[in-house]
């Protein structure tokens, strides 16, 4: 669950903010029992945050702080935990394995993050009108998010099962040669891209959608007065007012790629041949089928330390390039 | 679980004010044609149909085309499914898919299961999250500004990250293979006290004073004044959790092995192992694991994509 939110940016800075604070000026002037009452007003308050938030660190900072002493272990859960110092990195570097999971979760990083940024940009501006049906059409477009990974997978494992499948069915019929798709190498990890695309392109319209309706009609309006054509009123005009909701859309979905794992899981699990086997797949199969708690701790490390590189680098990079999406 | 605010406020959305307009448009002919309207003496002129829907049909039928597949095919005969080649719509209406689900699987049970999860998820995040962002955005108290940045910094810690000492956690908690490790994950999360907490903070403070002067202490502003103007932050963490925990598969995977505790995407997942070729029993567990979720979302279309703005809650 890794997230980074502009709410929550915004929240942190405000909770900088503190007013200067005042210190009570020796305070001989206290009365008796002002210091009770400043303790039950405490407790009052934490009697509100407390339940919530003892669950929510119970369930993450001491878990997270958990997982780095794992990672320095050699473990399987029954017997005596072995520290073992980095020897679980150094595996890491040189586990093929896993550098080719790596490589094959940067394939489908590299198919999905493209194409759902894009395809939430064109259907935002397509359902981004007053036409009838439009109702119709946003419903038709938003409600495959709601299906759950698990019947997304069974789903394409028969959309694109080579024999039966209807894929296949219309490229016969369009006199199209049939494909292997899922159970092709080469092909396993484009169909689990699309219907992964399938199910989250609402998120990646939604939120365009939102921020088309921001720009200002005012400067689209002065930019057809100007001459310019609607192709270039949107490139020039509408596509840069865009740009914090693009670097912040491609960082999510990128987020969410680098973790595939259900799609995977429900559909080639990893298969054929390895070729889909992505990161936290590789994390899931150590961790759980082989009982290396230790190993696939620093998997997992490896993984949070790569989200965090990617999200930092890209706000960096846009904070230069002038546009602030967080 | 994920968590996203969009580039907006949170307040903004949470306040439930229609963002997604289709009166506000950058359609540019539109609004040509609107001026022409204004100007043009009252004369209305019938617009000929958008060139947009010779774009918007085929898209989204393809975006409509797996589901009907998957209702169809939960309704078709198994042996029309494997013929060559398979027809879309099938000859006659079959419900052995149905039957042979409900018969060789415990669906039912699986979906009682998800219910509980989903329900309790629901129930406990209402009540903790808006309690705890109540008292973050408006109590002062010590304490306050460290508990906020702790629950901040969790937000950019991923799942995987937890799963491995979560799991070693529940399992000498004795939760393991018990419906309770699928439903303690669910009980609160960052993102719905952060909602919370920006939603109370666009609240103005007046009212609470007004309340006070009365004679109200906290508690009674707090359930008697705030809460009932918070229904559309509510909402949307209703509609987060219910995506979230029903759809949930990683973690009842690792946590839950005995069948009795499967959820409904867990059980559906592992019927598909020792299914694989009977794809109408499978289209139909589908269609029950799916189903409930598209009625949801045809209602509350308007909450689901405030959730969806707000949350990039997937996968």
């Amino acid at each position: 669950m890794s997230a980074v939110t502009a709410g929550a940016r915004r929240a942190s800075t405000s909770g900088g903010r503190t007013p200067p604070r005042r210190i009570p000026p020796s305070r001989p002037a206290q009365r008796p029992g002002a210091r009770l009452r400043r303790w039950k007003n405490d407790l009052g308050g934490w009697a509100f945050v407390a339940p919530a938030s003892l669950l929510v660190l119970g369930l993450s900072i001491f878990p997270a702080g958990w997982a780095l002493l794992l990672s320095t272990q050699k473990w399987d859960g029954f017997s005596e935990p072995v520290a073992v110092g980095g020897k679980n990195f150094a595996k890491l570097a040189t586990d093929d394995k896993f550098w080719d999971a790596v490589v094959h979760t940067g394939i489908y990083t590299a198919l999905f993050v493209p194409a759902s940024v894009l395809a939430g940009l064109f259907l935002a501006v397509a359902l981004n009108r007053r036409i009838r049906f439009i109702g119709v059409y946003r419903t038709a477009i938003f409600v495959p998010f709601v299906a759950s990974a698990a019947a997304t997978g069974i789903l394409s494992t028969y959309l694109f099962n080579p024999e039966f499948g209807l894929v296949n069915n219309v490229l016969r019929t369009i006199g199209l040669p049939a494909q292997g798709w899922l159970e092709d190498r080469n092909q396993a990890m484009v169909v689990i891209a699309i219907m992964a695309l399938w199910g989250s392109a609402a998120f990646t319209t939604v939120i365009y959608l939102a921020a088309l309706q921001d720009v200002p009609m005012e400067l689209l309006e002065a930019a057809r007065l100007d001459g310019a054509n609607r192709w270039q009123a949107f490139w020039r005009v509408v596509w840069p007012q865009l740009a914090p909701v693009t670097v912040f859309t491609t960082i999510w979905q990128t987020i969410q790629a680098i973790q595939l794992f259900d799609l995977v899981l429900t559909t080639t699990k990893g298969g054929p041949l390895d070729s889909t086997q992505t990161i936290v797949y590789y994390l899931w199969h150590e961790a759980f089928v082989e009982l290396n708690f230790g190993y696939g701790s620093a998997v997992a490390w490896v993984l949070f330390g790569i989200t965090l590189i990617i999200t930092v680098g890209v706000v960096l990079y846009g904070r230069r390039s002038g546009q602030e999406a967080f | 679980m994920a968590i996203t605010t969009s580039t907006r406020s949170v307040l903004d959305v949470a306040g439930a004010s229609p963002r997604i307009d289709s009166a506000r448009t950058l359609d540019a002919d539109a609004a040509a044609a609107g001026g022409r309207v204004a100007s043009g003496a009252g004369r209305r002129k019938r617009r000929r149909p958008s060139a947009w829907h010779l774009f918007l049909i085929p898209v989204s039928l393809l975006f409509l085309i797996p589901f009907l597949q998957m209702f169809l095919a939960s309704v078709s005969p198994e042996k029309e499914l494997v013929s060559f080649p398979p027809p879309f719509i099938p000859s006659h209406l079959d419900f052995g898919g149905y039957a042979g689900l409900f018969a060789e699987s415990n669906v039912l049970t699986w979906l009682l299961n998800t219910v509980i999860v989903s329900t309790v998820g629901i129930a406990s995040h209402l009540v903790l999250c808006s309690l705890a962002g109540y008292g973050f955005a408006r109590l002062k108290f010590r304490g306050r500004q460290l508990g906020i940045f702790m629950i901040l910094g969790t937000i950019m810690i991923p799942t995987q990250l937890l799963m491995i000492p979560t799991y070693i956690l529940f399992s000498q908690l004795g939760l393991v293979n018990t419906l309770g490790a699928a439903i303690v994950p669910w009980l609160s999360s960052a993102f719905g006290i952060f909602l919370m907490r920006q939603f109370f903070l666009s609240l103005p403070a007046e009212l609470e004073e007004s309340g006070m002067l009365d004679g109200a202490n906290r508690w009674q502003v707090f359930t008697r004044i705030i809460l009932p103007l918070a229904k559309p932050a509510l909402a949307t963490l209703a509609i987060f959790t219910l995506l979230g925990s029903w759809n949930d598969l990683i973690w009842p995977l690792i946590a839950i092995n005995d069948p009795h505790a499967f959820t409904l995407q867990l059980g559906l997942q592992n019927f598909q192992g020792t299914r694989r070729t009977q794809w109408s029993l499978l289209m139909a567990g589908n269609v029950v694991a799916t189903l409930p979720l598209i009625v949801f979302f045809l209602f509350a279309q308007k909450q689901f994509v405030q959730t969806m703005t707000l949350s990039g809650l997937k996968g």
